[in-house]
């Protein structure tokens, strides 16, 4: 099929109207067509819309059981094998939502170390109910959900001098507590607070020697107030 | 870090089990790890939905259940290949049920394809269902209509029908590629439409809570 034809098939392909032949030659295509790629999400969530106009009365609740039931029996198997996986997941999500959160398109997916704590960091980011305040003094937001826990995402702020670190600060009744502390230096930072975040707190970083300390000796270098 | 000042025994505060406050991408993130809470919490949003969809398309709650089976264990199994920045979570979960129901009515062969009819489905009480899904089935109903008669018709024996577009083409005698571009003119439509009713209800529908 010549790649014009292909063009057309994407309402096809997401209404899921297509023969076997069509879908695989269209999939194929699809591989290499952004503009497709770009067409297809949005035609998807169309498509899912009509889910919606169905009159859905409840499932019999022995199958919520059956599935779950099933997922127990497959974890055994399938847990070692997705934590062996490298997170291209978390890392997708995260680079979306600090895409999304700062405007920046781009973000090197070399992440190896701290994957727990980012996964933390971009549950934050992706909670529903997040409020985020834009940084003072750097590219970057603040975002800290209802519960207080927050995340902070910064760019464009690159590795601290040699035996130095970032630390954060949430400062209430101008008494900061320590955060916690990261190394920058990746095009888009997205870390975590070790603390939770009050209400009219505010959240600073400084550069502090390597293992942190107890109390800023410097002026920040940027700050948010929640 | 000796100098670090923690609270609660040097424990870092962790976002609670109760997982109802995650977004359903952060859900599926926990399925990719393996996490069978965050899936059984998927299921809670959208198991209902799922069922009537598979429902709407098998028209045999039997096949119906075997299909939202078959598509959660998909999502459990799956979850790693999600990529967020391609779609919702949502609408990645509801194309692997509607795909899973397609297949099994294809297989089957058990096609039915009165548009309209909704002959099989369960009479829902207002009250037992769920106010949003009420809302959203008005919503999206209420888009449908306003579609011209041959593209709701292209739409309605695709998606809940499971006719392909050369099934369609002959069914209709059209040929394929009307119905290419119909199908085509119609989801651009439907997508307007959509986006059009949910700027009308955006103000009202719970939003973020400032608490």
């Amino acid at each position: 099929m010549e790649a014009d034809e292909l063009h057309e098939l994407t309402a096809a392909y997401a209404l899921d109207a297509l023969s076997e032949d069509e879908e695989r030659a269209y999939e194929e295509h699809l591989r290499r067509c952004p503009q497709c790629q770009e067409e297809l999400r949005a035609f998807a969530d169309t498509a899912a819309a009509l889910a919606h106009g169905v009159n859905a009365p409840a499932p019999p609740p022995a199958l919520r059981d059956r599935i779950v039931e099933q997922v127990r029996a497959e974890r055994a198997i399938v847990v070692p094998l997705a934590s062996r996986r490298p997170l291209y997941a978390s890392i997708a999500v995260a680079a979306a939502a600090a895409a999304a959160a700062i405007g920046v398109g781009t973000w090197a997916a070399g992440l190896s170390s701290e994957l727990e704590r980012e996964r933390e960091a971009l549950e934050i980011l992706a909670h529903p109910r997040a409020q985020s305040i834009s940084l003072a003094g750097a590219e970057g937001r603040l975002v800290v959900t209802d519960g207080r826990e927050a995340a902070l995402v910064v760019s464009g702020l690159g590795a601290p001098p040699a035996g130095h670190t970032y630390e954060i600060w949430v400062i209430q009744d101008e008494q900061p507590v320590p955060a916690g502390l990261f190394a920058g230096g990746e095009d888009v930072q997205v870390v975590r607070l070790d603390e939770p975040v009050p209400p009219g707190a505010t959240v600073a970083v400084t550069i502090e020697r390597a293992g942190g300390v107890e109390a800023p000796t410097g002026e920040p270098l940027f700050r948010a107030r929640a | 870090m000796t100098t670090f000042r923690k609270r609660g025994g040097g424990k870092t505060p962790r976002v609670p089990r109760d997982l109802a406050h995650l977004s359903d991408e952060a859900c599926v993130l926990l399925v990719a790890r393996g996490d069978e809470t965050a899936l059984a919490e998927l299921y809670d949003r959208h198991g209902r939905l799922a069922y009537g969809l598979a429902l709407r398309i098998v028209r045999d709650p039997q096949l119906a259940e075997d299909a939202v089976q078959d598509a959660f264990l998909a999502v459990w199994r799956g979850a790693g290949k999600y990529v967020a920045d391609r779609g919702k979570a949502s609408t990645w979960l509801l194309t692997i049920v509607h795909r899973r129901a397609i297949d099994l009515v294809r297989r089957e062969q058990r096609r039915r394809t009165e548009p309209l009819e909704e002959a099989v489905e369960t009479h829902v009480a207002a009250t037992e269902e769920l106010a949003w899904l009420r809302l959203e089935r008005e919503r999206v109903q209420s888009a449908l209509r306003k579609l011209s008669d041959p593209q709701r018709e292209a739409i309605e024996l695709a998606y809940y029908g499971g006719l392909t577009q050369s099934q369609l083409a002959e069914r209709l005698g059209q040929p394929l590629g009307t119905i290419k571009s119909r199908m085509f003119a119609a989801l651009t439509r439907l997508g307007e439409l959509l986006a059009e009713a949910d700027q009308e209800t955006r103000q009202w529908k719970p939003t973020s809570s400032t608490s």
